[in-house]
């Protein structure tokens, strides 16, 4: 059956839209990309003449080499505690209630909405009263509380997809609780678990604001010299490690989509 | 019915329950006295020139109302609404897009684009944003060689410039939320008002928009939020022109050392984060319940 014009015409208008909000967002990475590979110093489009020479800027600049190594540490860090921490809560979450349950998630999804200049600075000073330096642990623990709603989220709706009549048939053969969660839901969860350290990784990495506050310069991140560079030098090496970013993080979500199906991670997948 | 009857006696009824709770106990534990170590630190006294607070005080509280803070506040409530509802705006199609198209390349291109910009933190995106929107940058460069205008526009430093970086901030999550909310409406609703002859503006208008409503309140929310906690963003785009709380809550910090009116800052922020998403909440409560069907 042939659609009115008029449908037609509307459903034309709507991807034409869509199309120009998708534009938006990808408007400013293509103009970075298209900044870094200039050869002059000066932002000017179309570039004259393409070069390299900004990304093997960005690669062997200081900051940014011992900012990737403390990113690394942190990341690596407070990825691995917050799944740990994150994925055991979000089990408990689904499985029982007790006393207390819904004001520790209350507090641990806190910080979604307190900002991250909040928690930054809440942590510092906390540091401070109890004469902590700040170290790397100041800045692992701040970012496990900030990555942390992630993994609960993903892990939690993992566990609201997974079918515990598995489990049921695993303990009533016999196997025990550590058993059954070992052999039956580990395994099943395994996409939740993969994808939710997967976005705490990532958001570790990228943090900037609250990592400004708790970082000194033996501790400082890759954003927060990233930051650092904009603030004192005009040139392109910031458009090209900004494109390594994008490419990287773009590159991993892709990958995450196809062998995990981001949809169902982010529960945006039509139910039929 | 219950799952663990089958289990032998000796095991715990409720197994993994302390070892699972213990972990998320201490982080929130951690989280928890940091808030309280802010609230106490906004009542006391600041020492010029040490880093040791003085006795309780609420003078931190009363020099906000200085109509140079106050402006602040104002400006950053404004920021945030602005952002959150032109983030829903453009979100909405996109996330309408993303639930309902059926080409498999295209929805994950359009959950990819969306999603990316999410994970890649504040600076990137803002230093992207200085490099289009900046006086040689992208946009002036584009209107000047076509000849539509003769000067570069200013756009860096302005109000308009920092809500367009911002928006770019917030709508990956309110595509997010809202996707969420349109994928749990039932198609069959909007089927049967299609059958009863209702165009396609009609069953959206009637249909569609309304049964996403808890998905718009939890979406405007979250980007209010989200944009309150930018920093970076109003820092670099701003320039010191157009300011947020956040930048106050760095300059006194970190330039005057003044830790109890920053925290005095940072609680009274919190405390308008939580009362704005409570008025939200509140003015919007008939579209959460239309939801709920």
């Amino acid at each position: 059956m042939a659609r009115p014009l008029s449908h037609r015409v509307m459903s034309f208008a709507g991807r034409a839209l869509v199309v120009a909000i998708l534009g938006f967002i990808i408007l400013p990475a293509f103009v970075v990309a298209v900044a870094s590979f200039n050869e002059k110093a000066l932002l000017s489009f179309p570039p004259q003449q393409l070069s390299l020479r900004w990304f093997y800027n960005a690669i062997n600049y200081k900051d940014f080499q011992s900012g990737f190594y403390n990113g690394l540490i942190v990341m690596l860090a407070s990825s691995f505690l917050a799944l740990f921490v994150g994925a055991a809560f979000a089990y408990v979450i689904d499985r029982y209630e007790f006393r207390g349950k819904n004001v520790i998630e209350g507090l641990l999804l806190a910080p979604l909405v307190v900002p991250h200049f909040t928690v930054g600075l809440g942590m510092l000073i906390l540091a401070a009263q109890i004469g902590a330096a700040r170290t790397f642990s100041l800045v692992i623990v701040c970012h496990v509380v900030l990555v942390l709603p992630f993994v609960l989220r993903s892990v939690y709706i993992s566990l609201r997809n997974l079918d515990q009549r598995l489990e049921l048939a695993a303990a009533s053969l016999g196997a025990k609780p550590g058993r059954v969660l070992a052999t039956v839901t580990l395994p099943l969860l395994m996409p939740g678990l993969v994808s939710g350290w997967l976005f705490a990784a990532i958001l570790s990495f990228n943090e900037f604001t609250a990592s400004l506050f708790v970082t000194v310069q033996r501790t400082q991140t890759l954003p927060v010299a990233m930051y650092n560079y904009v603030r004192e030098y005009a040139d392109p090496t910031m458009a090209a490690i900004s494109v390594i970013f994008i490419v990287v993080t773009a590159t991993l979500l892709a990958l995450a989509n196809s062998f995990l199906g981001l949809g169902k991670v982010l529960n945006v997948e039509q139910a039929r | 019915m219950n799952a663990h009857d089958t289990i032998s006696p000796t095991a715990t009824r409720r197994p993994f329950l302390k070892l699972f709770t213990a972990p998320a106990v201490i982080t929130a534990a951690i989280f928890a006295i940091s808030m309280l170590a802010i609230l106490q630190f906004s009542i006391r006294k600041h020492i010029p020139g040490s880093l040791d607070v003085g006795g309780f005080t609420l003078a931190n509280f009363a020099g906000m109302l200085h109509p140079l803070y106050a402006k602040v506040f104002f400006q950053t409530v404004w920021l945030c609404l602005l952002t959150a509802v032109i983030s829903l705006v453009l979100g909405y199609p996109l996330a309408y897009a993303l639930v309902r198209s059926t080409n498999l390349f295209v929805k994950s291109f359009i959950l990819i684009t969306t999603v990316t910009p999410l994970f890649l933190g504040e600076v990137v995106r803002t230093y992207s944003w200085i490099v289009v929107l900046g006086n040689n940058g992208f946009v002036n460069s584009v209107l000047m060689q076509t000849g539509i205008i003769a000067t570069p526009l200013q756009l860096l430093f302005t109000v308009t410039g920092v809500t367009i970086a911002l928006v770019h901030v917030t709508l990956p999550v309110v595509v997010i939320m809202l996707a969420a909310a349109i994928a749990h409406i039932d198609p069959d609703y909007e089927k049967a008002a299609e059958s009863l002859g209702a165009g396609p503006v009609r069953v959206f208008l009637t249909v569609t928009l309304p049964l996403s409503g808890p998905g718009i309140v939890a979406g405007l929310t979250t980007a209010f939020a989200w944009t309150f906690s930018a920093f970076a963003t109003p820092q670099l785009v701003g320039g010191g022109k157009v300011n947020m709380v956040s930048n106050l809550v760095y300059q006194l910090g970190f330039a005057n050392f003044n830790f109890p009116f920053a925290a005095a800052l940072c609680v009274a922020g919190l405390a308008l984060t939580y009362v704005s998403i409570f008025v939200m909440r509140t003015s919007l409560r008939p579209l959460e319940k239309v939801g709920l069907h």
